[in-house]
């Protein structure tokens, strides 16, 4: 496997073709009302670009980075993993090593992975702001960093995922974990049933966000 | 003993929190008001971008001027008001310019002038 961009050759403008939910376009800053926030962001970055902080192009490149992060790495570890027990017996491990091994960086700060199986299934949440494992899955979803999220996730997760439509048995065990600055949770979802015969990208294309989540499972005719 | 009596105490006339966790720490709090998820999701916004870009320069192995917490306790320090009121990214770019002006990296005035200088710019263009 090639470093994680190599072959992207799509203009970064948020050209997720495989991004399997609806987002509603912000307008672009010329096109709303200019709030002090963004002023205040445009003369921190100018600032700090001035004292040689970092350069106009190191800025630059980190957007494209932030924009390059997708689903899909996560998706692709996923994959891996349900196809090369070594690997996935690695990746329960640490993570992050396990990452870049197949050349995804999955930054400093550790991140676990929990396994779903017959008897367990996990979700993640942020009770305290919003950590989650974005260098592997991407920004987190606005729900994700809601009140009614964080409040409830860990009081009452079976009722929370029922609204996102994931009906668990109850002979099923639900575990949450709460991430922290410090360490971080993604979702190993269990592998849809009639996957099989499947080659790892055809696996990966399979892995939702939100299965990584844990707020939904993979369904055997999973279509995106 | 009346309450007047206590004023030379040492001690904060009142606790400088309520007892209980802070307005941040959400896990189980306030679970009568809570309701559900709303699904909700928007493709983040060209400045908002910039603040996550920005706050991941400044807390890189290379130049580690900052690190998540500071920036967590900066979004907590803003206060339950503030924190209700900003949305996610006003929050970071707020904690992100106050811990860079406690560590002495950024300046208020300079902040200000150069803020004037934004807006006069953005204004000239619209």
């Amino acid at each position: 496997m090639t470093a994680p961009h190599d072959d992207h050759d799509h203009g970064h403008d948020h050209g997720d073709e495989d991004w399997p939910y609806p987002h509603p376009k912000q307008p672009d800053l010329e096109d709303g009302p200019v709030s002090e926030h963004m002023i205040m962001t445009e003369a921190v970055a100018e600032l700090l670009i001035d004292k040689d902080i970092f350069s106009a192009g190191e800025l630059r490149e980190m957007l494209e980075s932030i924009d390059s992060k997708s689903p899909a790495e996560g998706a692709r570890m996923v994959a891996r993993a349900w196809t090369d027990p070594d690997f996935k017996a690695r990746m329960l491990d640490d993570v992050n090593a396990a990452a870049e091994e197949i050349g995804i960086d999955a930054g400093t700060i550790p991140i676990r992975v929990m396994e779903n199986t017959a008897l367990v299934h996990n979700v993640i949440v942020c009770t305290l702001c919003s950590c989650y494992p974005r260098l592997l899955i991407g920004l987190p979803p606005d729900w994700y960093k809601s009140r009614n999220y964080r409040t409830r996730m860990v009081r009452e997760p079976r009722a929370v995922l029922a609204e996102f439509g994931t009906e668990i048995s109850d002979d099923v065990e639900v575990r949450v974990h709460d991430s922290t600055a410090d360490l971080r949770y993604m979702v190993l979802p269990m592998r849809p049933d009639g996957a099989d015969g499947l080659d790892e990208d055809s696996l990966a294309a399979l892995v939702t966000r939100d299965s990584m989540i844990g707020v939904s499972v993979l369904k055997p005719d999973n279509q995106k | 003993m009346t309450d007047s009596d206590n004023k030379a105490s040492p001690l904060p006339s009142a606790p400088l929190s309520s007892p209980g966790p802070r307005h941040h720490d959400m896990g189980g709090q306030g679970m009568k008001d809570a309701g559900p998820v709303d699904q909700v999701e928007h493709d983040y916004a060209p400045w908002e971008k910039r603040v996550d870009a920005i706050m991941r320069l400044v807390s890189d192995r290379k130049r580690k001027l900052m690190t998540v917490d500071e920036l967590r306790r900066g979004i907590e320090d803003l206060g339950p008001g503030a924190y209700e009121d900003y949305s996610y990214y006003e929050r970071w770019i707020s904690s992100i310019t106050n811990v860079l002006i406690e560590k002495g990296v950024l300046k208020i005035d300079e902040l200000g002038r150069r803020m004037e200088d934004v807006r006069a710019r953005w204004e000239q263009a619209k």
